[in-house]
C-alpha cells in the first residue's frame, strides 16, 4: 500500500465531504452481556461504597452487595443459556469482542458459583480472635500501614478493616468472565490484566505473615507482569500475521481459507515464522496463568504466601478461566496448526502431570501441598486439552467444575486449622487432628480423596472423562503417564490422611476453630458438589456436553 | 525506511527487557524492564499497523499503554510496601519461603 494510501486513513483531506457520517455505531447486546455488566456494575458501586458509606457499615453492605451480585450474575448465566445462546443461538457479540456460547456459559457460571463461595471465605470473621473487641477478618487492618509498625497497631486498634477486597474480588472476577469468552486478542489481553492486578493486590493483604504476603505479592506481580509481556508481543506477532485481531480471521488465515488477500498481507501472511513464535507466545502466557510446567515457578510460593481464601479463590476460579482462554486459542484460532502444537503440548503435559506429583511428595507445608497437587491437576486437565476432539473440550468443562468447588473447599479447611500464629500450615501440626476434630478431618479427606480420584467423588468422573477423551484423541501414552502419576499423587493425599487419622496428637498442637455460617457454607458446598459430582455426574457431563460447541 | 527495520528493534528492544528481568536483582529495575517489553510490544504493533495499512494496531498500543500505566499503579504499590517493611527492594533478599 503506497504512503498517501496509508495516510489517508487516518488524514482527510480538506476537501472531502464529512466523513464522519459514515461511523456506525456499535451495536451492543446488552442481554448476553448481562453478567459480565453485572458484575462489573456492583465492582463499580463498591469503590463508591469505601468512598461514601462509614466505616462501621462498610463490611456488610460490601458484602450484600457482592453476594447479590454474583447471585444475579449466575442468574442471568442460567437465563442465557436457557433461553439457547449456550446452543442454537450461540454468537458473537460486542462487534466481534466477546462470544456467547456454550464453553462461555458454562465456564462463567463456574466462575461466578466458585467465586460466590470464594466470597464466603473472605467475609469470614470469627477465625481469629477478637481484637480490642472487633471481629477481624484474614486480610490487614491497613495495607499501607508496614507490618509490626506503631502505626500498624493503631489501624488495628481503630478496628480497621481493608472491606477493599470485596470489589477487587468482583474486578477480578469481572475479567474472569471476559477471559474464556474473549472472541480477540485485544480483549484476551485486556481481561488477562483486568483479573490478574486485582489478584496481585489481594496476594499483599494478609493479616497475618504480612511479610510473607507481600514478598508472595511481588513475585506474582513480577513474574506476571513478564509472562503477559510476552502474550502480548505473542498478540502483536499474530495481529502481523493476520493483520487482524479478531480469533476467526486469524483461523481463517491460518487455514489459508481466507478469502480476498489484500496485497498488504502479501508480505507477512506467508511467513510462518510470525505464526508460529506468536501462537507459542501468547499460550506460554496462559500456561503460565493456569501454572503448567516450565511456567510454574510462582505457583507455590504465591500458594503459601497468600491469604488462604484468596489462595482458594486464585487456585479455582483463575483457572478456570485461563482454561477457558486456552481452549478457546486452540480451538477456534490455531485448530490449523495443530500438528505443530500438539506435540509441544504433549511435552508441557507430560512434565507438568509428572513434576506436579513427584516434588508434592517432599512438602512439608499444606498450602505448598495443595499447589504442587494443583500444578499436577493442570498437567491433567492439560491431558483433556490435547486431545483436540469434542469430547476434549467438554470433559475439561466437566473436570474445570469438580476441581475448582474441591479446591476452594480445601482451602477453607486449611483456614480453619490455627494456632497461636494464625493458621497452622506446617503438616507435623496436622498430626492427630482426626482424634481431636474427627468432622473437620474428615470432610479435609473427602477433599483428598477427590484431589486423587477416588471413585465416588468428583475428581474421579473428571479424571476418568479428561482421560477418555485424551485415549479418544489418540494420546494413549499420555493417559498411561497420567495414571502413573495420579498413583504417585494419591501417595502424599493419603499420606496426609494417615497423619490426620492415624498419629498422635501432639500436646501444643493446633485448634480448630468454630466458624461462622459463611465458612461453613463454604465448605458443605465444596463437599456436596464432590459427592455429587462423583455419585451422580451424568446430568453434569451432558450439560457439559451439551456446551461443548464454540462458536467461531 | 523500510517497515521491518521497526520490527527489527521491536525484538531487540523485547530481548533487552526479558534479558533484564531475569538477571537485574532490584524489583524497580526489574519493573521498569518489563515495562520496556510492553513498550517493545506496542512499537512491533505500529510497525505491523503501518505494514497492514490498516489501524487496529494503533488502537492497540493505546490501550498498552493504559494497561502499562494501571500496572505501574499496582506494582509499585506492592513494591514500595515490600520496601517499607524490608528496606531492601532486591528481588533475591525476599525469599522467606524457600523450600
Amino acid at each position: 500500500m503506497s504512503a498517501t494510501a496509508v495516510h489517508s486513513l487516518w488524514t482527510t483531506a480538506a476537501t472531502a465531504a464529512d466523513p464522519i457520517a459514515k461511523i456506525d455505531a456499535p451495536k451492543i447486546e446488552y442481554g448476553q452481556l448481562s453478567p459480565v455488566l453485572i458484575v462489573i456494575g456492583a465492582a463499580i458501586i463498591g469503590i463508591l461504597v469505601e468512598a461514601f458509606v462509614p466505616r462501621r457499615s462498610r463490611y456488610y453492605t460490601q458484602m450484600f452487595l457482592s453476594a447479590v451480585a454474583l447471585i444475579a450474575a449466575f442468574a442471568a448465566v442460567v437465563a442465557l443459556a436457557a433461553r439457547g445462546y449456550g446452543t442454537t443461538r450461540a454468537g458473537i457479540t460486542a462487534m466481534g469482542a466477546i462470544a456467547v456460547d456454550g464453553p462461555a456459559l458454562f465456564l462463567q457460571g463456574t466462575i461466578l458459583l466458585t467465586s460466590l463461595v470464594g466470597l464466603f471465605t473472605f467475609a469470614e470473621r470469627r477465625l481469629d480472635p477478637e481484637q480490642h473487641g472487633n471481629r477481624v477478618d484474614s486480610f490487614a487492618a491497613q495495607a499501607a500501614a508496614v507490618p509490626g509498625s506503631e502505626s500498624e497497631q493503631k489501624a488495628v486498634k481503630a478496628g480497621f478493616t481493608t472491606t477493599e477486597v470485596f470489589p477487587l474480588l468482583l474486578f477480578a472476577v469481572v475479567g474472569m468472565l471476559v477471559f474464556p469468552a474473549a472472541n480477540d486478542l485485544l480483549t484476551l489481553f485486556v481481561a488477562l490484566e483486568v483479573f490478574s492486578l486485582p489478584l496481585y493486590l489481594l496476594c499483599a493483604l494478609a493479616r497475618r505473615k504480612r511479610l510473607m504476603s507481600q514478598e508472595a505479592a511481588v513475585k506474582y506481580f513480577l513474574l506476571g507482569a513478564f509472562a503477559s509481556a510476552f502474550t502480548l508481543f505473542g498478540i502483536a506477532l499474530l495481529y502481523g500475521y493476520a493483520g487482524s485481531m479478531s480469533y476467526g480471521t486469524i483461523a481463517q488465515v491460518v487455514d489459508g481459507t481466507v478469502q480476498n488477500v489484500t496485497p498488504a498481507l502479501a508480505d507477512t501472511m506467508g511467513n510462518d515464522a510470525l505464526l508460529l513464535v506468536g501462537s507459542a507466545l501468547i499460550v506460554m502466557g496462559l500456561l503460565f496463568k493456569v501454572g503448567a510446567v516450565p511456567f510454574h515457578m510462582w505457583t507455590p510460593d504465591v500458594y503459601q504466601g497468600a491469604p488462604t481464601p484468596v489462595t482458594g479463590f486464585m487456585a479455582a476460579a483463575t483457572k478456570v478461566a485461563a482454561f477457558g482462554a486456552l481452549l478457546r486459542i486452540l480451538y477456534v484460532v490455531l485448530p490449523g496448526l495443530r500438528w505443530d502444537w500438539r506435540p509441544v503440548m504433549w511435552g508441557v503435559v507430560i512434565v507438568t502431570m509428572l513434576v506436579g506429583a513427584i516434588v508434592a511428595i517432599t512438602q512439608t507445608d499444606i498450602k505448598r501441598l495443595l499447589a504442587y497437587s494443583s500444578i499436577a491437576h493442570a498437567g491433567f486437565i492439560l491431558a483433556g486439552v490435547i486431545a483436540a476432539t469434542p469430547s476434549g473440550i467438554s470433559s475439561v468443562l466437566f473436570y474445570l467444575a469438580a476441581y475448582s468447588f474441591v479446591t476452594i473447599g480445601a482451602f477453607a479447611v486449611v483456614t480453619l486449622v490455627r494456632d497461636a500464629g494464625g493458621e497452622a500450615t506446617h503438616l507435623s501440626k496436622w498430626a492427630g487432628l482426626g482424634r481431636r476434630s474427627p468432622l473437620v478431618a474428615a470432610v479435609f479427606a473427602v477433599f483428598l480423596l477427590a484431589f486423587a480420584g477416588i471413585p465416588l467423588t468428583s475428581g474421579f468422573s473428571g479424571k476418568f472423562a479428561v482421560f477418555k477423551a485424551a485415549a479418544e484423541g489418540g494420546a494413549a501414552p499420555l493417559v498411561v503417564i497420567g495414571v502413573i502419576s495420579s498413583a504417585i499423587a494419591a501417595f502424599f493425599y493419603i499420606r496426609v490422611i494417615v497423619l490426620m487419622f492415624f498419629s498422635e496428637p501432639r500436646p501444643e498442637g493446633p485448634t480448630v476453630a468454630v466458624p461462622s455460617p459463611l465458612t461453613m457454607t463454604a465448605i458443605a458446598v465444596g463437599v456436596a458438589v464432590t459427592v455429587v459430582l462423583g455419585v451422580a455426574p451424568q446430568y453434569f457431563l451432558d450439560l457439559a456436553g451439551q456446551a461443548g460447541v464454540f462458536v467461531r | 525506511m523500510n517497515p521491518v527495520n521497526y520490527l527489527y528493534l521491536a525484538a531487540l528492544l523485547f530481548t533487552i527487557g526479558a534479558t533484564g528481568v531475569l538477571i537485574r536483582r532490584n524489583a524497580i529495575v526489574v519493573f521498569m524492564c518489563v515495562e520496556l517489553m510492553l513498550n517493545a510490544c506496542n512499537l512491533a504493533f505500529v510497525a505491523f499497523s503501518r505494514m497492514h495499512g490498516n489501524l487496529d494496531g494503533q488502537i492497540i498500543a493505546f490501550f498498552t499503554m493504559v494497561v502499562a500505566a494501571a500496572e505501574v499503579v499496582v506494582g509499585l504499590a506492592i513494591i514500595v510496601s515490600l520496601f517499607r517493611s524490608r528496606h531492601s527492594a532486591s528481588v533475591d533478599d525476599a525469599s522467606l519461603m524457600k523450600l
